[in-house]
């Protein structure tokens, strides 16, 4: 390579490489299939289902994030690493904190004898 | 003016200014990215309130439908793919993006453009059947919560069908300037970010209808 294309790459593809987005593809490509399939075909034990397809997403999510956002460790990924993080855990307050709120005012707070009708009819 | 001549002129451009920009004006630059993913990750949230909105609403069909009734996974696996598949190419496109590969990054980028406008046109087909079937987002809360979660996310990739055509212009128009490529990068960051989204929208709303 001359230098010129030494720069050019530089430059121009300063992150990422064809076999970043191939392995990122093939990896989401497995992935999906597995979270489908597992719910498609029945493939997990009852009770096992919700835990397989989060776990499956959850590894989804870091696969893309790594090669096709280009998040991590390396100096010039940190910075948007670090604020990731911190969506997350913002992300992850938010939704566990609605679930678990909601959840606790649905079981103690509802009344309970009242039907959908009866309760269309009082107002 | 000759789209060859363009071409040349922004091929030197573009090399000199890589040479001056190593130090000085490339800053910028990569604030603006960084600003974009600061924006990026504020639309996380917007995302997130509305999981946790439709996480709260999921039981509350009214005595109407449920998820289970209405969905069809094959249809969406379909529409998986095609996301999937559009941010592969995407990736391709960013990949292929140096001087004098102005139309190789076009392919590739109606190609993604192609894949997402199928992914619209798939959601939509949805909805509209959804909307004859009479589980339209007033008949429950919980359809409420979905078409407002689901449609966003449509809006979004329909966002990014707009941007993608105006990129492709401005690639034909300007060749990879300084400015053009970094708005490539938000783009792809942009495209990749909603790929990410559906993930979610696939596990949460459809599968887990299922188990």
């Amino acid at each position: 390579m001359t230098s010129a294309q030494v720069h050019d790459h530089a430059a121009y593809a300063s992150q990422s490489h064809l076999r970043d987005y191939v392995i990122g593809f093939f990896l989401s490509l497995v992935l999906t299939f597995a979270s489908f399939g597992a719910v498609m075909l029945k493939l997990v034990p009852a009770g096992m289902g919700l835990v397989t397809i989060v776990v499956l997403c959850v590894a989804q999510l870091v696969v893309q994030l790594v090669y096709f956002l280009h998040i991590g460790a390396k100096r010039s990924q940190r910075q948007n690493s670090v604020i990731f993080l911190c969506t997350a855990g913002l992300i992850a307050i938010i939704v566990a904190g609605s679930l678990w709120v909601m959840h606790n005012a649905n079981t103690n707070m509802m009344p309970t004898h009242m039907s959908i009708e009866r309760a269309k009819l009082r107002d | 003016m000759s789209s060859a001549s363009v071409h040349s002129h922004h091929g030197h451009g573009a090399a000199a200014s890589a040479n001056d920009h190593a130090h000085g004006h490339h800053d910028t630059g990569v604030t603006t990215t960084l600003g974009f993913w600061i924006y990026l990750m504020s639309d996380c949230l917007i995302f997130c309130v509305l999981f946790a909105t439709f996480g709260v609403l999921v039981q509350n069909t009214a005595g109407g439908p449920t998820g289970r009734e209405l969905f069809e996974l094959p249809f969406v696996l379909g529409e998986t793919m095609l996301l999937l598949l559009s941010s592969f190419t995407f990736g391709l496109a960013s990949l292929s993006m140096r001087p004098g590969n102005e139309a190789i990054v076009q392919r590739w980028l109606w190609v993604t453009f192609a894949l997402g406008a199928a992914f619209v046109a798939m959601e939509v087909y949805e909805f509209s059947a959804l909307l004859h079937e009479g589980a339209g987002p007033g008949r429950s809360a919980f359809l409420s919560a979905f078409f407002t979660l689901v449609g966003t996310h449509g809006l979004h990739v329909t966002c990014g069908l707009l941007w993608l055509v105006v990129m492709i212009h401005q690639i034909g128009r300007f060749g990879f300037d300084a400015v053009v490529r970094r708005r490539l990068q938000c783009l792809s960051l942009f495209w990749h970010f909603l790929d990410l989204v559906w993930i979610c929208v696939f596990t949460f709303v459809y599968l887990r209808e299922f188990v």
